[in-house]
């Protein structure tokens, strides 16, 4: 109960800055559209129609109802493949984002932490990750590590279904390029509070190494970190996305939103509705966690 | 400097030997499948094994890797399987393209953001400085393959301007240089803006601005002799340290407009398991990274008469 009124007052304190509201609104849109899509009267996301192959938007459908936002090579309804698809893009990147960050945070704390040999290593094993641009670094990672590689077969003998062995690799993908960033982060602010006096106290209390880590390092970094974490995942948002257009990210029929502007990319000006509706998502998507982070780091700065 | 230089270099090296070596084991199992992709997929097994042993491909791990390094070193990049030519004279034209594209985006996006950056961070918190803010927020959310969405959308199936593929088949035209360039400017230049604006809000506020703006200096000489060139030090290093970053966006323009650059070949090359194109790529990557990192090192210390008089 306690914890839920702080996050309440975090969210209240978000309340002073506008451009910060604007974010969390956006965001909320596509959280609570991802609740509730199951309920809405939509169509089927992967239901095909011959008859009605790149339509327009608000074009009238035999159904009788109407294609809101019109319809893509296969005929099918743009609408309802943007609002199932943010179920995809937000678990994906969400799921993605918390990994990385995971492993970026204990490895930022214990070069940070212990120094030294640690630090050395943890430090040389970030910087050769970070000399591949990062995009690069997915598509090596991801080109190789697709359903029919050994990794992937092996994921679906164990029951997985193709979008989970992609899913899985995407996030490994990411965590390998978003984590030394993260540990680079971590490690900066590690090293300033590791002078604290309470870290000193719990030293001499006889604390292991991975309490005062775990317990009163990292606790006392989230203030930049929440900041930083925010921005990151529109940074993976943006990259997963960028892997659906190049082909490389979840598989078909699933309606990712950067695969729905590839497949329709070579029909020319026909396909013209039909790419900017999900390029559209995807920003408005972005855009509010950028804003967000913008208003949280307003307020921070602040007190 | 010297030391400096010379630690990086060594870094530099230990992390291509390790990058070359991961990147050489991380494709020796696919090795079948490329050449089931360079001979078709309705090839015989007995073709494939062929393929692989005449071209090299089944001598011992050790042997290819040692072979490799070498000729590397000696301009000798092996064979790219897809495109059947040697893998330096087919990277070099691409690295050029990708060089011209780099520049102009690079020049475009630096002049813009100071210039919008320097306007906002001048007086912080005015009308101004929001609407500028709000426009670098805005443009840095919408990653490269949206904006160049919308780009095609208006200026070639709308509007009808500007071609929407630079794949440059009747030679170099500038005019298909517009809407990739248009691209990553518009994606890259709120970072650099908002850099520089931070940068120069602190400038403003410190102590020898007022002491200058107090004892009644004109404001225009106050910010250009004082303020600009105290402001722009950060800036400067962060826009050449982000060149990394900009490789993964020229990745993604390229590929959207057929640009013949080096980030498509590096696409095509790792969607192609083509592993001695994707080698030297990555090679290329890595010494541009540390390049740019230590031209930054520097010239944040040649900038900065603080460092450079200790």
């Amino acid at each position: 109960m306690a914890r839920l009124k702080k996050f309440f007052a975090a969210v209240g304190l978000l309340r002073e800055s506008p451009v910060g509201m604007i974010g969390v609104g956006l965001v909320l849109f596509w959280v609570v559209i991802a609740l509730i899509v199951g309920f809405l009267p939509l169509r089927d996301p992967l239901a095909q129609s011959a008859g009605d192959l790149l339509k327009p938007a608000l074009t009238l459908a035999k159904d009788g109802g109407h294609y809101w936002l019109g319809t893509d090579d296969r005929g099918r309804d743009i609408l309802s493949r943007l609002f199932f698809g943010s179920r995809l893009v937000l678990f994906w990147s969400s799921l993605a984002t918390i990994i990385a960050y995971s492993v970026g945070m204990l490895m930022g704390v214990t070069a940070g932490y212990r120094g030294g040999w640690w630090d050395e290593a943890i430090s040389f094993i970030g910087n050769v990750f970070l000399a591949f641009p990062q995009m690069v670094l997915f598509i090596v990672i991801l080109s190789q590590l697709g359903s029919d590689s050994p990794a992937g077969q092996w994921l679906a003998r164990m029951g997985f279904s193709a979008t989970w062995v992609k899913g899985t690799t995407i996030v490994l993908a990411v965590m390998f390029a978003t984590a030394p960033q993260v540990a680079r982060i971590v490690r900066g602010l590690v090293l300033d509070l590791k002078t604290r006096d309470y870290v000193a106290a719990a030293e001499v209390r006889g604390e292991g190494a991975l309490y005062i880590m775990l317990v009163e390092l990292l606790p006392n970094a989230r203030g930049p970190l929440i900041v930083d974490a925010c921005l990151r995942l529109g940074y993976v948002t943006i990259a997963i996305a960028a892997l659906g257009f190049l082909g490389l990210g979840l598989p078909p029929p699933d309606p990712d939103w950067g695969k729905m502007i590839a497949d329709v990319r070579g029909f020319g000006a026909l396909a013209a509705n039909a790419m900017i509706w999900p390029a559209l998502a995807i920003s408005s998507l972005v855009l509010g966690l950028n804003l967000m982070a913008d208003g949280l780091r307003e307020i921070a700065l602040r007190d | 400097m010297l030391a400096i230089a010379a630690r990086r270099l060594v870094s530099m090296l230990l992390i291509m030997f390790v990058i070359s070596v991961l990147l050489f084991l991380f494709f020796e199992g696919d090795k079948l499948n490329l050449a089931a992709r360079v001979l078709g997929p309705y090839s015989p097994m007995t073709g494939r094994l062929a393929w692989l042993e005449h071209n090299g491909y089944n001598r011992p791990l050790m042997t290819r890797y040692l072979t490799w390094i070498y000729g590397f070193m000696r301009g000798d990049w092996n064979q790219s399987a897809q495109f059947d030519a040697p893998v330096f004279d087919f990277l070099l034209p691409r690295l050029k393209n990708t060089a011209i594209l780099g520049a102009c985006v690079f020049v475009l996006t630096v002049a813009i953001s100071l210039v919008l950056g320097v306007f906002s961070g001048i007086a912080e918190a005015s009308k101004r400085d929001r609407a500028i803010t709000v426009i670098s927020v805005l443009t840095t959310s919408v990653p490269e393959f949206a904006s160049a969405t919308f780009l095609v959308a208006i200026f070639v199936y709308w509007l009808d301007w500007l071609p929407g593929s630079s794949s440059f088949n009747n030679g170099f035209s500038w005019r298909e240089m517009i809407l990739p360039v248009a691209t990553l400017v518009i994606y890259n230049f709120g970072y650099y803006t908002r850099m520089t604006r931070a940068s120069m809000a602190e400038v403003m506020n410190s102590q020898y601005i007022r002491t200058a703006v107090l004892k009644g200096l004109p404001y225009r000489q106050v910010i250009i002799r004082h303020a600009l060139r105290n402001a722009l030090i950060a800036p400067f290093t962060v826009m050449i340290l982000q060149l990394n970053y900009l490789l993964s966006g020229v990745v993604v323009t390229e590929v959207f407009f057929a640009y013949d650059g080096y980030g498509k070949a590096l696409y095509d090359a790792a969607m192609f398991g083509d592993v001695y194109l994707i080698l030297a790529g990555a090679m290329i990557a890595v010494v541009a990274a540390v390049v740019s990192q230590f031209i930054s090192d520097v010239g944040y210390t040649q900038l900065n008469p603080r460092i450079r008089f200790s």
